[in-house]
């Protein structure tokens, strides 16, 4: 069963194989190290760039701009805000030049907290991203979406952003990707790169498949009829956990893995809240303007008077840093006591 | 031209006498050359050249009427670049895909463009906003060009992004091995950016360089605010010198001494995949837009003027034959407005097309 980090390198070298991907690029993404997280160790297009963002941003723009498809890293999200008006433009030069230019090209960057990374590597970059018009923003919460999500953004014409938890990176998941060797160790010996020297070593890909999820649809990851949790990334584990733990308690949590950030799936939610009559979106990104603030606002106007309880949004406190002792970690992003409170406030409301 | 290489960028005396030029124009008009120097470029090739110089800055006076008349919001673009720009555009080997040079222009790139063939009726709709505009449907300023169909990048307002995003076109030329290169150009404020850095380093790295054309319009303007004051180095295109890349100062106000430079540059780019770079001292007739005014300079070259002045007295060109090119494309401007003016402007409902490709649904409204 392959961890996160494992499925983002078997979607690259599936890509590299079937999609005509060219370029995986970014810092210490090539040979030796393979990406921060080992996300593209043995990538035979994966090439080390300079320390630049802005320079890595721009050139992808530039690879796209002549129909070639690339994948470009930027180390962790906290890095990628000086690149925000290239990715600006990335999302208007479709529009801007009246449906002429499209720029195939996927950024992909580690975001979130909950590996002690300290003010400068936990930041989010869903809400922002959710606000860049013209892109299409995926994040995984498990390998095999990972897989799905990362090769669908590959194939598609328009820029695409994959938002990797970096907390997930060595999570493995309950599905294999299609072809994957069922034992971990196999696996391992096939694609991860040894220690020490590496100059001579060369993955031994398994024969995986095509496996896509497509843009905009969400996955319902635990049935239930009393609340509709929306989530995406670290947290949808742990509302699944929550609402595991509720369940012993008799409440029916019904958690959405929404999967897809824009565009997203919205008759998922809707059918959901309109058989709950509840909701509740968790996410780490800040508090104010946060993306879940949109879904409750939707839900407050377009299913108001099928509501039993006031739509909720946890996320990340507004805070300017995430502080690297625990307490301070633990006290800025939503934690698991937190999201059970919510969900059994909700369920007590009654209108 | 002088070719040795100073301690500073290798600048030639043309480029020299461009800078004095502002202050002492008076007595450089007296001192007429006795034998002008062409650089052995053919007749015809420097009436062509003449031509398109003409050509461009008569639209971009025609876009300045457009403007003054109420029926455009904004201008900005290229008069006093067009020696410049009009070798550049000829130069340019024109197509579409990586087989063929890429440019990543600004915003004063109207005489490259009109070098490369573009119908003034384009600009005029893209001037006015119109549904017909080719380059953006009516969504973007004058002159922010996009041509597909030539490898035009599209022209946008933030500046020196073009700098960075031009370093990935050329990644893809060096592996198409076609020998096409990418060019790039901008002006002189724009350089304190660090997308300017940006393409340096990336054009430049060892074993891996780009075969990029990376250039920078020197009109020693940034809006309001004079280059000097703002600048370290002595000339930018020093800077390209310490990344190793071939760089030299031009008197961009001559076409003669452009097409030579720019020839041989391309050349260089072509056979060895390295990059070259240009600055080329230029003039801003009109100021920096219709923001500023849009009114007539008088204290800078006009490169169209001069070089008409020299293909004068050489005899190459006969006073009312000027005349009758100035006139016709007068006349082609006027029926341009007139045509771009009857045409249809974009509709409301229009802001949803082309979010993504195929104008696949980005409202979520409707998810
Ligand atoms: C990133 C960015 N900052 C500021 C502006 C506003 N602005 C437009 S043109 C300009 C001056 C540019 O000067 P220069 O680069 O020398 O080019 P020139 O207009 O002189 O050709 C400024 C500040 C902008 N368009 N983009
Ligand atoms: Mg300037």
């Amino acid at each position: 069963m392959a961890n996160m980090a494992q499925a983002i390198r078997m979607a690259l070298h599936y890509a590299e194989t079937n999609y005509d991907l060219k370029d995986v690029f970014g810092q210490d993404v090539g040979a030796p190290l393979g990406g921060v997280f080992t996300a593209t160790q043995g990538i035979k297009t994966a090439w080390n760039s300079p320390l630049d963002e802005r320079g890595i941003i721009g050139m992808a723009m530039g690879i796209a701009m002549t129909g070639d498809r690339c994948v470009a890293e930027i180390q962790f999200a906290d890095y990628i805000f000086n690149t925000i008006d290239l990715l600006k433009i990335a999302g208007n030069t479709l529009w801007c030049t009246n449906g002429q230019y499209n720029l195939p090209m996927t950024v992909m960057t580690p975001v979130g907290a909950g590996i002690r990374g300290s003010v400068y590597h936990s930041h989010s970059f869903d809400a922002w991203a959710s606000r860049l018009a013209g892109w299409k923003v995926v994040m995984p919460s498990n390998p095999l979406d990972a897989y799905g999500l990362l090769l669908s953004c590959i194939l598609d014409p328009n820029p695409t952003m994959f938002l990797k938890p970096k907390a997930l990176m060595r999570v493995r998941g309950e599905e294999l990707i299609p072809g994957e060797p069922a034992d971990e160790k196999e696996l391992k010996n096939m694609i991860d790169a040894p220690i020490g020297d590496r100059s001579a070593w060369k993955a031994n890909w398994p024969k995986i498949q095509e496996y896509l999820v497509p843009f905009g649809k969400g996955k319902i990851t635990r049935e239930g009829n009393q609340i509709t949790v929306v989530s995406y990334g670290r947290h949808l584990l742990l509302c699944n956990e929550v609402a595991d733990q509720l369940a012993a308690e008799g409440y029916s949590v019904e958690v959405i893995d929404l999967r897809s950030i824009y565009p997203y799936d919205w008759q998922m939610i809707k059918s959901s809240v309109q058989k709950t009559g509840r909701f509740l979106c968790v996410n780490e990104d800040t508090e104010v303007t946060n993306f879940g603030e949109h879904l409750s606002y939707r839900v407050t106007q377009e299913l108001f008077y099928e509501l039993q309880a006031r739509p909720r949004v946890i996320a990340g406190k507004h805070v300017p840093g995430i502080g690297l002792h625990p307490n301070l970690e633990d006290a800025s992003v939503p934690q698991k006591h937190e999201i059970a409170e919510a969900i059994k406030e909700i369920c007590g409301e009654i209108p | 031209m002088k070719k040795t290489s100073v301690s500073s960028s290798k600048k030639s005396a043309s480029a020299n006498k461009a800078l004095l030029i502002k202050k002492t124009k008076t007595t450089e008009k007296a001192k007429a050359p006795a034998k002008i120097n062409f650089g052995g470029l053919s007749k015809e090739l420097l009436l062509t050249m003449h031509s398109h110089m003409v050509k461009s800055r008569v639209l971009e006076e025609r876009l300045i009427k457009i403007y003054r008349a109420g029926e455009s919001f904004f201008w900005i673009g290229g008069p006093g670049e067009e020696a410049w720009g009009v070798p550049l555009g000829m130069l340019a080997k024109k197509g579409q895909g990586p087989e063929y040079d890429y440019l990543h222009l600004h915003y004063r790139c109207s005489p490259t463009l009109i070098a490369m063939g573009l119908d003034m009726t384009d600009s005029i709709r893209l001037m006015m906003n119109r549904a017909t505009d080719p380059n953006t449907g009516g969504r973007n300023f004058s002159n922010h060009f996009v041509i597909p169909q030539w490898n035009i990048a599209p022209v946008t307002s933030p500046l020196e992004v073009q700098y960075p995003i031009a370093c990935g076109t050329a990644h893809v030329q060096k592996r198409t091995g076609k020998k096409a290169i990418t060019i790039v150009t901008g002006g002189d404020a724009g350089t304190a950016e660090g997308d300017f850095a940006s393409s340096l380093i990336l054009a430049s790295r060892k074993g891996q360089e780009l075969p990029m054309l990376i250039t920078v319009q020197n009109n020693k303007w940034g809006i309001s605010t004079c280059y000097d004051g703002q600048h370290g180095e002595t000339f930018i295109a020093d800077r390209a010198r310490a990344f190793n890349i071939k760089s030299q100062v031009i008197n961009g106000n001559d076409p003669v001494e452009v097409y030579l430079t720019l020839k041989e540059d391309m050349e260089y780019i072509r056979k060895t995949g390295k990059p070259a770079f240009v600055e080329a001292m230029v003039s801003r007739l009109y100021g920096h837009s219709s923001a500023s005014g849009a009114n007539p300079i008088q204290n800078e070259v006009d490169p169209v003027k001069e070089f008409e002045m020299k293909l004068l007295k050489a005899g190459l060109l006969k006073e009312s034959e000027a005349k009758e090119i100035w006139a016709t494309f007068e006349a082609e401007g006027v029926r341009a407005t007139e045509t771009a003016r009857a045409e249809g402007v974009p509709t409301p409902e229009s802001i949803w097309e082309h979010t993504y490709v195929g104008s696949e649904n980005a409202d979520w409204r409707k998810f």
